[in-house]
């Protein structure tokens, strides 16, 4: 929602400038005139409403006293870095964010080496695999809330009972599982859904590795560990960084599941749950719009890294071209 | 679980042996890391075709008799209250947003993969970065715009937001698929007489069918799963269905199977466009940059 992130990354080397003849200038627009609709729309649409937000980061201004609104230059932001519930929904973020990207790419590469090789069923498998992505996030979030975390009749502790019965233990444990741990409940029902996005990038990686290198590497004698660390894992590098990076995206702006499983409550409100609730609810329009600037500098400082990532990926691809 | 392993004789060397014993165990351990996957997700199925004294019971009733209550209940069989109107908004809003989309997203990828415009890699870039920075740092704009505007509780507010949403990724894809359209066919077409509007719809479209079917499936993924533009900018009117289920369950107290229900029939819609598009997902997930 912002203008171009960062530096522009850089375009895949042109071969040597031919000085080329000056078009006329219909010819050219006629060229860019496809192109303008889409842009025009993205910048309406998307760039004026966060200049609007970076204006009113700069007004002290709640809507319920709309008459005390007035200029507070950086006050706001001062605020942000300053206001404890703030900070802790900035650490909140931090840690949703690394938990379930680093978890869910481990899980995604252990899964995407099991489904590259050919065994029975591996279609079936993979669609079992990524149907946790194609449950509606609200649907995802409420059945880890009602249907398996619930203390009373959820799966976990259903199943805790039922293995506790099995041994005649009639008092097994039934812990609360959102309660004792609220953040570790999100991230579970996080890893749950975006791992399959993580196997399907790098099972789409894996796919691309040559099979001649890799045939060549066991006919001389390399172990699977060999092979993997010194063929598949340097292949593998941009993939998994491109899975890291637009994870980290993603769930950077994951509202959905706070909401939906703890309403941002018991310390787990991150920054999208916040700046909603600042606004939507306490009608401080300056101070959510203050940190909306600070959640946009953070991603601006992952998106930087993302953008290179996809664009050696592209580069390779417009070079092929 | 490859290959059926053959009744082993002398002449299999036992290295070979060993190896298909090593991916029958790695087979299984796929199939298992599948269902492990997959079990929350059935668990939602089958508590949903449970009456609802069995749906909440503890150790779960695995066995109860199925029944479709919970289905009939959510369609406001006892209550009256349907979840058509949430149902028909959600659709609404993804189907013309993602037309919307295509329309936008058609002639821009045009420009950028078979008329290459000038500096075409850093309009990309540019489509990009809209993408990747959060929602919530304009939301507030937009709803005030809209509330002065009286377009609050609006399908159409929310429709240009998700073109917004999903425009990027659209070029993205479609840049890459229109990439492997020839271009001398085109210009084929251009040499008799056909201009831009007629060479899109009748040369460019068709050959690009698939990957432009798997583009607006995804966008229709996203626009139908979006809960925060929806639970800010509408109210009673537009309701979106996941808005209409996280009030859902505060309303009315906490029946489970019914529940389940719902999230299985919000669920379907996305469902069946995920297994439809399954090859192209990725694709479309990494905004185009993995093939």
């Amino acid at each position: 929602m912002t203008t171009a992130v960062g530096t522009t990354p850089q375009s895949p080397p042109r071969p040597p400038a031919a000085p080329r003849p000056k078009r006329p200038g219909a010819r050219a627009w006629a060229t860019r005139a496809p192109l303008l609709p889409a842009l025009v729309f993205l910048v309406v649409v998307t760039q004026l409403p966060f200049v609007a937000t970076l204006v009113i980061s700069l007004f002290d201004w709640n809507s319920l006293s709309p008459d005390k609104r007035a200029f507070n230059g950086l006050g706001n932001y001062a605020s942000v870095f300053t206001d404890a519930a703030l900070r802790e929904s900035v650490l909140n973020t931090i840690l949703l964010t690394a938990g379930v990207v680093l978890t869910t790419v481990v899980l995604g590469l252990a899964l995407a080496l099991l489904l590259d090789r050919a065994f029975f069923g591996r279609g079936m498998v993979r669609t079992l695999l990524i149907t946790p992505f194609l449950i509606v996030p609200v649907s995802a979030a409420l059945l880890w809330k009602h249907a398996l975390y619930n203390p009373e009749y959820g799966l976990l502790n259903g199943t805790l009972s039922g293995i506790g019965e099995l041994f005649g233990d009639t008092d097994p444990a039934q812990p609360d599982w959102i309660a004792q741990m609220p953040l570790l409940a999100v991230v579970a029902a996080l890893v749950w859904q975006w791992t399959p996005f993580m196997m399907l990038i790098l099972l789409a990686g894996l796919q691309s590795r040559p099979a001649e290198v890799v045939e060549a590497a066991r006919l001389d004698g390399a172990s699977a560990w060999q092979t993997f660390r010194y063929l598949t894992l340097p292949h593998l590098r941009r993939y998994l960084e491109l899975g890291v990076l637009l994870g980290a995206v993603y769930i950077v702006q994951n509202f959905d599941a706070v909401f939906t499983i703890t309403a941002g409550g018991l310390g787990t409100a991150n920054l999208p749950y916040t700046i909603y609730q600042t606004f939507y609810q306490a009608h401080e329009y300056g101070l959510a719009s203050a940190a909306g600037v600070v959640v946009v500098i953070g991603t601006i400082i992952i998106a930087t890294f993302a953008l290179r990532t996809v664009s050696s990926l592209f580069s390779e691809e417009a070079n092929r071209a | 679980m490859t290959t059926a392993t053959p009744p082993a004789t002398p002449s299999v060397p036992r290295a070979l042996r060993r190896a298909r014993r090593r991916s029958t165990a790695l087979g299984v351990l796929a199939w298992a890391a599948g269902l492990a996957f997959c079990l929350p997700a059935l668990w939602m199925l089958l508590t949903s075709l449970h009456a609802e004294p069995d749906a909440a019971t503890n150790p779960p009733s695995l066995f109860a008799p199925l029944t479709l209550d919970g289905y009939r209940t959510f369609f406001g069989a006892d209550t009256g209250v349907t979840p058509w109107p949430p149902l028909l908004n959600s659709l609404g809003a993804s189907v013309f947003s993602t037309l919307l989309v295509l329309l936008l997203a058609l002639p821009a990828a045009y420009a950028l993969s078979i008329r290459r415009v000038r500096k075409w890699t850093d309009v990309m870039f540019f489509f990009l970065s809209t993408k990747m920075l959060p929602v919530v740092a304009g939301l507030l704009p937009v709803y005030l715009f809209a509330k002065n505007a009286g377009t609050l509780d609006n399908i159409w507010l929310l429709v240009l937001l998700y073109t917004s949403m999903n425009l990027p990724i659209a070029v993205w894809m479609m840049q890459s698929f229109l990439a492997d359209v020839p271009v001398s066919v085109i210009e084929a077409a251009q040499v008799d007489g056909a201009r831009l509007p007629t060479v899109l719809a009748r040369v460019v479209a068709p050959m690009a069918a698939p990957g432009i079917a798997a583009t607006a499936l995804i966008c229709f993924i996203f626009s139908w799963n979006e809960l925060l533009f929806a639970r800010v900018l509408t109210g009673v009117v537009a309701q979106t269905a996941p808005v209409f289920l996280t009030g859902f369950v505060t309303s009315q107290g906490l029946f489970l199977a019914q529940l389940c229900a719902a999230s299985v029939v919000v669920s379907l819609p996305v469902l069946a466009a995920g297994y439809a598009a399954q090859d192209k997902l990725v694709q479309g997930l990494s905004l185009g940059a993995v093939k």
